[in-house]
């Protein structure tokens, strides 16, 4: 249990997705620009997240892992799959946006409306992929401790997008240089958002 | 005509400081020059084929499945590379680690195929998407270059400032730790936004 809640504050503030490795940068930069959307992508990176990293985890670990196959039959015991786990992972990603789409259209027409045009746009957001291949870099033993990863980077993601949308509406009030207007001082304000950041690295857990 | 499909996505409508493409994977690469250079290359190797593959099968793809026929081309490519950087230079394949696989969501790809393969002929096509790595490369270049010379006082790992200028040998200097931590990446790259809004007005946000 205590393992558990390790992995999720250290996903959330010391290896935060945005600020420690850059991923899903581009959307984040691009629809951070009111609060009320940035919370909408947040929500539906944090939604596809939690569903497809536990699903490449086992994919992972049940076909692709060396030896993995051999529950099938034992003739299996030294194929090794893992050279093809790019393509599963972003097959797996793409095919379950596409699913929670369709589902979310169904269901709750309300949070499709919202979440609309976001969803497919997560099918090549970095973050999603980067989690899986965190996922398979870092060895995570447990489907739980898989699942807590996914779910604390995507809130770490969700508290990034906010906090510069936030930042964002009130820099529209500001006398910038010209040139630097836009996205130049966007990027420094991510910067130094992500230097005070770096404060939680100190912590151990 | 195919001058000015190479020349225009390295300055005017660079894919980094521009049309704000690919920045995910690209900016924890920039410590060292050695990882810089070396995704520069897979992305333009990547960008350049993965179009030019689009652009000959484009009037077959059916529209509603375009993205995830996109997505199987991309990902190919990039297991090549992965599986050749992981052969011919293993070490620079673990410091790149989780970021070659990144390739393939890398938007300059996607954007690329979507804004010029789908609707042009391959060879220009091929063009087109090599441009755009190049494009990506010089800014991954620039931001490793000046990493790594203020960070570490090293180019390509060869110590450049001279050692006995270093405080701890008596001398005046110290490397700028700041420089090697992942936030100076962003803030290098919103410089140099700086100069080149500066330099070409009407590229200015209102």
């Amino acid at each position: 249990m205590q393992e558990l809640v390790n992995i999720f504050v250290k996903s959330i503030f010391m290896e935060n997705m945005i600020f420690a490795y850059f991923l899903g940068m581009c959307s984040f930069l691009a629809v951070s620009k009111s609060v009320k959307t940035a919370t909408g992508l947040g929500i539906a990176v944090i939604f596809v997240l939690v569903i497809t990293l536990p699903v490449n985890y086992l994919i992972y670990k049940y076909v692709l892992l060396p030896g993995a196959l051999s529950w099938l039959s034992p003739q299996f015991a030294d194929l090794d799959l893992s050279f093809l786990s790019f393509i599963i992972f972003i097959a797996v990603v793409a095919s379950i946006t596409q699913l929670v789409e369709m589902v979310v259209e169904k269901f709750t027409p309300a949070l499709y409306s919202s979440l609309g045009i976001f969803l497919p746009l997560i099918a090549v957001n970095c973050a999603i992929l980067g989690g899986s291949l965190f996922m398979q870099e870092r060895g995570y033993e447990t489907l739980g401790q898989a699942t807590t990863f996914a779910l604390g980077s995507g809130v770490g993601w969700f508290l990034a997008i906010v906090s510069l949308a936030a930042i964002r509406e009130k820099l529209k009030y500001s006398n910038i240089p010209a040139p630097l207007r836009g996205l130049g001082i966007t990027f420094i304000v991510v910067g130094l958002m992500g230097i005070a950041f770096m404060s939680f690295m100190g912590i151990k857990l | 005509m195919n001058k000015k499909i190479f020349t225009e996505p390295l300055f005017k409508g660079n894919p980094i400081t521009v049309l704000v493409l690919g920045i995910c994977s690209a900016l924890a690469v920039t410590t060292k020059l050695e990882p810089a250079i070396v995704m520069a290359i897979s992305v333009t190797i990547v960008t350049g084929f993965s179009s030019f593959i689009i652009s000959l099968i484009r009037n077959t793809i059916p529209n509603r499945i375009r993205i995830i026929v996109q997505l199987v081309v991309v990902a190919m490519l990039v297991i090549l590379v992965d599986q050749i950087l992981k052969a011919y230079s293993y070490e620079v394949s673990k410091q790149l680690s989780v970021f070659v696989g990144l390739i393939i969501t890398n938007c300059i790809i996607m954007g690329r195929i979507e804004a010029f393969a789908l609707g042009n002929k391959p060879f220009p096509s091929l063009i087109d998407g090599l441009a755009n790595g190049f494009g990506y490369g010089i800014i991954l270049v620039v931001i490793a270059f000046v990493r790594e010379f203020f960070g570490s006082g090293t180019l390509f790992g060869i110590q450049i400032i001279p050692l006995n200028w270093y405080l701890k040998n008596g001398g005046f200097y110290e490397n700028n730790g700041l420089m090697i931590l992942p936030p100076m990446a962003l803030i290098l790259i919103g410089l140099i936004i700086w100069v080149q809004r500066s330099i070409s007005k009407d590229l200015i946000e209102k």
